[in-house]
């Protein structure tokens, strides 16, 4: 009788764990998750000459885009599917954070990256390090770029990677986002991170 | 006589040839900068009868203009470089989009502004190394316009 009731209790344990294991194992992220801690604490410049680290956004879902307002192409079309991204999250965009850190601070002032940032959606940020301080910059984020000379000394292009990152609300590096990645699936990962966190 | 005349006849026919409109330009578009930005890209659709080479572009927004490639290699990391041409096969249609081909604008004159127009006249030539010029008036738009492949391109 002793052993039957050891079993039933057994079974009633195993049968309370599944539900929680299933709801441990949440539904997978639409981008790669990441177990690395690229970038964070690391200091930058903001366009009104504050110093700022990705921590300073803690408490919000942060993207990260990389690349330099010279691009022509793939920059703006990563800029303008996250201000996509920020209409279909509506409300909860307020907890989202664009960053565009150039790679190209020689040309990209703070000038111009005080408007560009902002032009695809008024909450984007623009930052930037010295010239000198990129490729260490490029390093502590494992972001790859190379100049590529143009006709004049002036009219160089930067090769780079064009995928994102997604640090968490507790400022941990959760997701790297292909440049394939459609608006709704940059979508559906902030949600889950914003998700998660409420749930702590 | 007869001869001349078939002379004349074909002369007529090869001339009507060269001056009958072989190639066309449609969604032709510019997207806006913010001051001081030096450079932009310009987005088109191309289609042309006969096999013709994209040779030439010219803006008065722009010092330079160049014909650029973008690709996206397998590590992720997004190139783009000038080529010296673009074939534009007979009966097809070429598009110059966000993550294949554009016009890389250099040296601007003047902030592109959304809203506003400027005009690129493109230098195309044939087989027979014909040139002729299309002048396509090309309007600006946002920097956050929907440019995106599918969408509307208006």
């Amino acid at each position: 009788m002793k052993k039957r009731l050891a079993a039933a209790f057994l079974a009633l344990l195993a049968a309370c764990g599944a539900p929680e294991d299933a709801a441990k194992s949440a539904p997978p992220f639409h981008a790669e998750e990441i177990q690395a801690h690229y970038g964070e604490g690391f200091q930058m410049t903001d366009t009104q000459g504050q110093t700022r680290i990705l921590a300073d956004w803690r408490g919000k879902v942060v993207l990260v885009f990389f690349g330099y307002t010279h691009c022509p192409d793939a920059c703006p079309s990563a800029l303008y599917r996250f201000s996509q991204v920020m209409e279909i999250l509506g409300q909860e965009a307020t907890q989202v954070q664009v960053l565009f850190i150039t790679l190209d601070p020689a040309r990209d002032t703070p000038e111009v990256l005080r408007n560009y940032a902002p032009a695809f959606n008024p909450s984007f940020l623009g930052l930037y390090v010295r010239p000198e301080r990129t490729p260490e910059m490029a390093h502590a984020f494992h972001v790859f770029y190379r100049i590529t000379p143009g006709e004049t000394p002036d009219r160089y292009s930067v090769d780079h990677s064009v995928s994102a990152y997604a640090y968490d609300p507790s400022g941990r590096l959760r997701l790297e986002i292909p440049h394939t990645a459609t608006p709704d699936e940059v979508a559906d990962d902030v949600r889950q991170l914003l998700l998660e966190n409420v749930k702590k | 006589m007869r001869s001349l005349f078939l002379f004349l006849a074909l002369l007529c026919w090869q001339t009507a040839g060269a001056q009958a409109p072989q190639a066309r330009v449609t969604g032709v578009w510019v997207r806006a900068t913010v001051p001081g930005q030096q450079a932009t890209g310009a987005f088109m659709t191309l289609e042309s009868d006969v096999p013709l080479k994209l040779i030439e572009v010219r803006s008065p927004l722009a010092a330079a203009a160049e014909i650029h490639e973008t690709r996206v290699d397998d590590d992720g990391v997004m190139r783009m470089r000038a080529i010296p041409q673009l074939d534009l096969p007979a009966g097809k249609t070429t598009q110059l989009k966000p993550g294949g081909h554009h016009i890389m604008l250099l040296g601007l004159k003047a902030q592109a502004k959304a809203g506003e127009q400027t005009t690129l006249t493109l230098v195309l030539e044939d087989a027979a190394r014909q040139r002729r010029e299309i002048v396509a008036d090309a309007p600006i738009r946002a920097l956050n316009a929907p440019h995106q492949h599918g969408e509307p391109m208006r």
